[in-house]
């Protein structure tokens, strides 16, 4: 597994300066769980323009193909941009139950 | 080698290029002026080549250098008193992320009131930062101390920033034959910059990241470690510096002057030390047994040798240019400090000196050393 932080383990030496020498290790630090809303995706209203990927500020709406997947909540902080962007209506947020 | 009258500002600009820094980022203030005038001059006439940066205020120079130095490349700035207040979280980063970049600190008061005058209150309270401090007495210091630090900074087990304290105008500004060393015997001297990690896309990584409550803490260690490393680290370098140019300061971290059989000692940083060497020759002159240790390095500060220095004198007057406000001046509080556990000590005097430009006179050091002649008890004085 990549290190996705410096972790401190008996008898290894912790990086100089706190340096992360593995690339793309944000996949491994999930950071979606502290969401009070959460987005809600009406895939009947969807016309997949993909505005809502575009704007998304942290990867966090997937794609293939050209075609929208479900948000991915490892990582959606529910900020709304998406909501927002929407001009279809196929975004609400709703509270996070817990 | 090629002696020049020259100004120790002119001196410093000499120093930087000599050593190639790639990038310096800076901004201007009185009077650390000079330096980056004299760097631009060489920059301008093709003399050097080296990215300069303008940058909008001291908190960018800074900032700017850690981007520089982050790239694998050498970095330097220059600041004195209000710029290096307007540093100061910054620094705390460069030293954090482990960057060796050197940067003089032309020393200057700290407003309120302004004034642009010299003392030490800027660079020690920065004291506290993890940045090396040195401070130098002369011209020729301030160029042989300028070429050492990036040795110092750089050195793979050290990997800490320093700075390089000079008086404002009492040192900064004024005219003294110096030595200035050829290119090819600093280019032998100081090797090329061998960063340990440095952002490269071809091997990406990430530096500055979050230190989690499991790891800051030892990070916070490894700084402190690896400041207590610099400590023969700086002692190496001035070693190396004097087989190779025929000049050193002391040990590098600490100058004697006629203290081996000293019963009392003059205790100071920077240019106060020229005054007192003066007085000293004078004193001897009559017959008294008087000397000095003249302080370098601040940080780190170098407590078992200070202590080996010292144990044989009967009083020490510690001048300082600064104050912990609330406390006493920082370098009689540390000396003292050091001697804590030390049963036979001499008696520690503390003379708060030249505040804001305020000029220390050979008067002044006269009369301090009647007093801690005589006292019997420990004194504070600020010498008004």
């Amino acid at each position: 597994m990549a290190e996705t932080r410096p972790k401190k383990s008996e008898g290894k030496k912790l990086p100089v300066g706190a340096v992360i020498l593995t690339p793309g290790n944000s996949d491994e630090n999930k950071t979606g769980d502290w969401r009070s809303l959460r987005p809600v995706w009406n895939k009947e209203k969807c016309t997949q323009c993909m505005i809502c990927w575009m704007y998304c500020p942290d990867m966090a709406i997937p794609q293939k193909n050209g075609k929208r997947l479900e948000t991915d909540f490892d990582f959606c902080k529910g900020c709304g941009i998406c909501k927002t962007e929407c001009v279809f209506g196929a975004l609400t947020m709703e509270k996070e139950k817990k | 080698m090629v002696k020049k009258v020259t100004e120790a500002s002119q001196a410093v600009a000499e120093a930087v290029k000599l050593c190639k820094p790639a990038v310096i980022p800076v901004y201007p203030i009185t009077p650390q002026t000079h330096i980056p005038e004299r760097i631009s001059d060489f920059v301008n006439s093709g003399e050097f080549d080296c990215e300069m940066i303008y940058v909008e205020s001291e908190h960018s120079a800074i900032s700017a250098a850690i981007g520089a130095s982050a790239t694998g490349v050498r970095s330097y700035t220059a600041t004195a008193s209000q710029g290096l207040a307007l540093m100061h979280e910054i620094l705390h980063i460069v030293s954090g992320m482990r960057l060796p970049v050197v940067m003089n600190v032309v020393n200057r008061a700290l407003s309120a009131p302004i004034n642009i005058w010299n003392d030490h209150q800027d660079s020690m309270s920065a004291r506290d930062t993890s940045w090396i401090q040195l401070y130098v007495e002369s011209s020729q210091e301030a160029l042989d101390t300028t070429i050492m630090a990036f040795k110092i900074a750089e050195a793979h087990d050290v990997l800490l920033p320093v700075m390089v304290c000079l008086d404002g105008f009492t040192l900064s500004h004024v005219y003294e034959p110096v030595d200035i060393p050829e290119q090819k015997e600093v280019d032998k001297f100081l090797p090329k910059f061998n960063p340990l990690f440095k952002l490269d896309t071809k091997r990406p990584c990430t530096m500055g990241p979050v230190g989690f409550p499991d790891t800051f803490m030892d990070f916070k260690k490894e700084q402190q470690d690896a400041m207590d490393t610099s400590i023969d680290m700086i002692k190496k370098v001035n070693e190396e510096f004097g087989k190779q140019f025929g000049r050193k300061y002391g040990d590098g971290l600490l100058e004697k002057y006629l203290l081996d059989d000293a019963e009392y000692v003059f205790v100071g940083l920077g240019t106060i030390c020229g005054t007192a060497r003066s007085v000293i020759d004078k004193l001897r002159e009559q017959g008294r047994k008087v000397g000095m240790l003249k302080m370098k390095a601040f940080r780190p500060f170098p407590e078992k040798e200070v202590i080996d220095y010292l144990k044989g004198a009967k009083a020490v007057a510690v001048y300082d240019r600064s104050v912990s406000f609330g406390h006493k001046g920082a370098v009689f509080a540390e000396m003292t400090s050091a001697f804590n556990d030390i049963v036979k000590k001499p008696i520690f005097h503390s003379f708060i000196a030249g505040l804001g430009g305020r000029d220390v006179t050979l008067q002044h050091i006269e009369d301090s050393f009647d007093k801690i002649s005589k006292e019997k008890v420990s004194t504070t004085e600020w010498l008004l």
